[in-house]
């Protein structure tokens, strides 16, 4: 039976063929699939911010791109997923609400994208795809028996990535 | 440092609540008086919860809502979200408009701002009540209006709380209409540090 793994707020989960990974209703936040095709071990996290650097509280690492996605590779090598092989789709990273005169705190969609692509280039982590932007929501899946990356919305229909 | 909030004693937690139930009850009166219906309340609610909770409030993060969210400048910043699930939007803005009901099926720019006006009405109703406990003036940014998921509208003001913690102080409240169904949920969010300042203003600060 193929198993629906729910991936929450601030954290990550790994899993492999034929589960899927799911996360719900991202705005401003990323969804990062990573997969490695062969093995079929993949892992999706759902961070809210780009650097645990940057903030006042980090003990949750799985809220941040830098720590979260460290760690979920760490796991999916442990479950036998090859570094060489992995590839990464991302999405999310919308601006829900439109003001004239747009902060940085309702820029952090943007920013936590820009974090993402950075550090993926970084860790040389091969990027397949990417959905970010916009200013509407996002709900992902990983299909872990073809590595798609299904994501849906509401005003914009569904993509296949 | 842990978190501020995790630190409330009771009496700050029930002056908080005191606050929340008048400017509530404030906002009630207001809407009330707007779409010309009788408007229950429930008593707001305080939680303290982990972000990623707070989505399940509204029927998880993937439940179609209409969103307006507003900006609290002033001493205290904060975030005020109002959500109605979908069907409960359009059932006010088929009162507001003076429609039938069921009537409207999707959002034309005039709805939308019938709604943007509506959360900035019962925030400036809410805001009131806060300024006069506390004696700090707050004031409301426009309003902004989006019509998606729960998760991905709460995500504005979760990710702001995530830079300082892992909860969220949710004052909440739960508005009903009489017979139409209307339901909304009322947030006020604070900034971080802006507890601190209320709860000084209001004299229970430890």
């Amino acid at each position: 039976m193929s198993e629906l793994i729910k991936v929450g707020m601030a954290d990550y989960k790994t899993g492999r063929n034929p589960s899927s990974l799911i996360s719900y209703g991202l705005g401003s936040c990323v969804g990062i699939a990573l997969y490695d095709s062969i093995n079929k071990i993949g892992g999706l996290a759902h961070i809210m911010l780009p650097d645990s650097t940057q903030a006042r509280s980090a003990e949750n690492p799985a809220k941040f791109a830098n720590t979260a996605l460290p760690l979920m590779l760490e796991e999916m090598l442990k479950m036998g997923a090859v570094k060489q092989r992995i590839t990464a789709k991302i999405a999310g990273g919308a601006q829900m609400f439109t003001f004239a005169n747009a902060t940085d705190v309702m820029r952090v969609g943007e920013r936590n994208a820009e974090a993402v692509r950075a550090l993926l280039k970084k860790m040389d982590i091969r990027m397949l795809a990417d959905d970010t932007g916009g200013n509407y929501g996002r709900t992902v899946e990983l299909r872990l028996d073809t590595g798609i990356y299904r994501v849906r919305t509401i005003a914009q229909g569904e993509k296949e990535l | 440092m842990s978190e501020e909030i995790l630190k409330l004693s009771t009496i700050q937690l029930d002056a908080l609540k005191e606050i929340g139930n008048v400017g509530a009850g404030n906002s009630a009166t207001a809407l009330s008086q707007l779409i010309n219906r009788k408007i229950d309340m429930t008593v707001p609610q305080i939680a303290i919860m982990p972000l990623g909770d707070v989505p399940d409030v509204v029927g998880g993060p993937d439940a179609m809502v209409a969103g307006v969210f507003l900006r609290v400048y002033g001493p205290a910043p904060s975030s005020i979200l109002f959500l109605l699930p979908r069907d409960s939007a359009f059932t006010l803005v088929d009162m507001l408009m003076g429609r039938d009901q069921g009537y409207t099926t999707s959002l034309n720019s005039m709805d939308e701002s019938a709604l943007m006006e509506i959360g900035n009405i019962l925030a400036g109703a809410y805001l009131n009540a806060l300024s006069y406990f506390t004696k700090l003036t707050l004031l409301p940014s426009i309003p902004a209006l989006a019509m998606d998921m729960a998760g991905a509208i709460l995500s504005v003001i979760l990710i702001q709380l995530g830079e300082m913690g892992d909860h969220a102080l949710v004052i909440e409240t739960e508005f009903t209409t009489e017979n139409d169904g209307v339901k909304g949920h009322f947030f006020l969010i604070p900034d971080p540090g802006s507890l601190s300042t209320i709860l000084a203003a209001i004299g229970v600060k430890e």
